[in-house]
């Protein structure tokens, strides 16, 4: 049986340590996809020692922001981050999950006025151990796979 | 506290500093009020409100209190008769009426209009409820009333009654309880209890909590019974409301065990919850409830407008 391999990247991102199956969300939060961006790999339910499967995406000739990265906490909040330059990685950090989430999670609360008028939907984050967020609008919280099923 | 331009949204927005500065200042009013007749601080000034769904008394009780204050008034009672109906956004409507207003006041069935419009608008603006979210001044007026009747909010019992699921007066009053030294028993239906993540908050904070569907055992231990209507137009389901229709009916049989400094509360309009003989008894508070609405929109309205400080 053939291995897959993973081309290495001269210049761009890694995002190492996403769980299994989520690879794709993370690339669709952080807008990877576009037809115009670089170059993307995704690499899926690779063996780890730490989460026995894992995701990695691989972005080549963009340097995300850590706020851009940190977006991904919500769904991968052990994820890694690795900017490599001239195929090194010069730099490492773990993502973390920033005091507001702004424009990617929408509210579930159908009367939210997030849902109705021409806003970009706000939360704070209350609690991070677990992740609770609260509706700048609504004020409602959510918690757990409320937060998935919204991202 | 800076209060000249600033926003009256959620009681969460709210120090407990914030909350008895607004309710020393409605006390200073209703006492000037009651010496002079009337008052001047808002001569010029024009409050805006609102209501894209209907409420008379929060509306009259706005308005009472800006001509109170000598100011006037221009706004809506209905969504129906504005451009929204044509399709306008929120955030236009409240654009174009900041053109013609000192101060907004708005009230929309949806949750965070109010907040969506503080963004949108550089004059103030005061929340008079946005769904079942917050109805800030309304617990301003329930906190004044109760420190009115008891002259103190600390130490006391306090009942909240009916609807708890989807009461927006009962999740603020009961947010802003939190910065007393009180004990809470909610009492209401299985199907209508209060919100898990605000019962959560509340113990978080150190407030004791009970919650019973037992009403007549509870009497006994109150100072305040804050009743609330179940709210028929919020059931997203009419079998679920007719499953809890009519589940609490506060009369003077029931008030026998009551203490006899008891008062009980209501944001009313009242159905069928608080029969009309117990409005002649000593326990019965939420008409004098309803008055304090005017001293304490007068505090918000003079402050917000920065004419009173």
């Amino acid at each position: 049986m053939s291995e897959l391999k993973v081309t290495a990247i001269k210049e761009g991102t890694v995002i190492d340590h996403i769980p299994a199956g989520k690879g794709l969300k993370v690339i669709e939060i952080l807008r990877l996809n576009r037809v115009n961006g670089g170059v993307l790999l995704l690499a899926a339910n690779v063996s780890s020692g730490k989460l026995g499967r894992k995701d990695i995406v691989k972005v080549e000739g963009k340097f995300l922001s850590e706020e851009e990265v940190n977006k991904i906490a919500l769904i991968a909040p052990n994820a890694t981050v690795n900017i490599v330059r001239d195929y090194r990685v010069a730099e490492k950090f773990r993502v973390s999950i920033p005091d507001e989430i702004v424009g990617i999670l929408r509210c579930p609360n159908p009367n939210c006025v997030s849902n109705h008028e021409y806003v970009r939907s706000r939360f704070h984050v209350e609690g991070r151990e677990p992740l609770k967020l609260r509706c700048h609008y609504c004020e409602r919280t959510i918690e757990g796979d409320e937060i998935l099923g919204n991202l | 506290m800076d209060w000249k331009g600033r926003d009256v949204i959620s009681i969460r927005d709210f120090s407990k500093e914030d909350i008895e500065f607004v309710l020393r200042v409605a006390e200073r009013l209703e006492n000037e009020l009651n010496e002079k007749g009337s008052l001047d601080y808002a001569r010029g000034k024009i409050l805006a409100t609102l209501f894209f769904e209907p409420s008379t008394r929060t509306r009259l009780s706005f308005e009472s209190a800006m001509h109170r204050l000598g100011g006037s008034v221009i706004g809506f009672s209905s969504a129906a008769s504005t451009s929204v109906k044509k399709g306008e956004s929120l955030a236009d409507t409240i654009k174009t009426v900041e053109q013609y207003s000192d101060v907004i006041v708005i009230r929309h069935p949806m949750e965070g209009a109010a907040r969506l419009a503080a963004e949108v608008a550089d004059i103030p603006v005061i929340n008079a409820g946005d769904g079942s979210n917050q109805h800030p001044t309304q617990t301003l007026l329930d906190l004044y009333t109760i420190k009115r009747a008891f002259g103190k909010i600390d130490g006391l019992t306090i009942g909240l009654l009916g609807d708890l699921k989807y009461g927006r007066t009962v999740h603020s009053l009961a947010e802003a309880l939190a910065f007393y030294d009180v004990e809470l028993y909610l009492i209401s239906p299985e199907l209508l209890r209060m919100p898990k993540h605000i019962v959560d908050e509340l113990r978080e904070k150190g407030v004791k909590v009970h919650e019973t569907t037992d009403l007549e055992g509870t009497i006994p231990e109150l100072d305040v019974l804050y009743v609330t209507r179940i709210q028929r137009e919020r059931f997203p389901d009419e079998e679920e409301y007719l499953k809890v229709k009519g589940s609490y009916r506060v009369n003077c049989e029931l008030l026998k065990s009551a203490k006899e400094s008891m008062k009980i509360m209501h944001p009313l309009p009242r159905v069928d919850e608080i029969h009309p003989e117990v409005d002649k008894s000593a326990h019965a508070l939420y008409f004098r409830q309803v008055f304090s609405g005017v001293p304490v929109r007068m505090a918000l309205l003079g402050l917000t407008l920065g004419v009173i400080e």
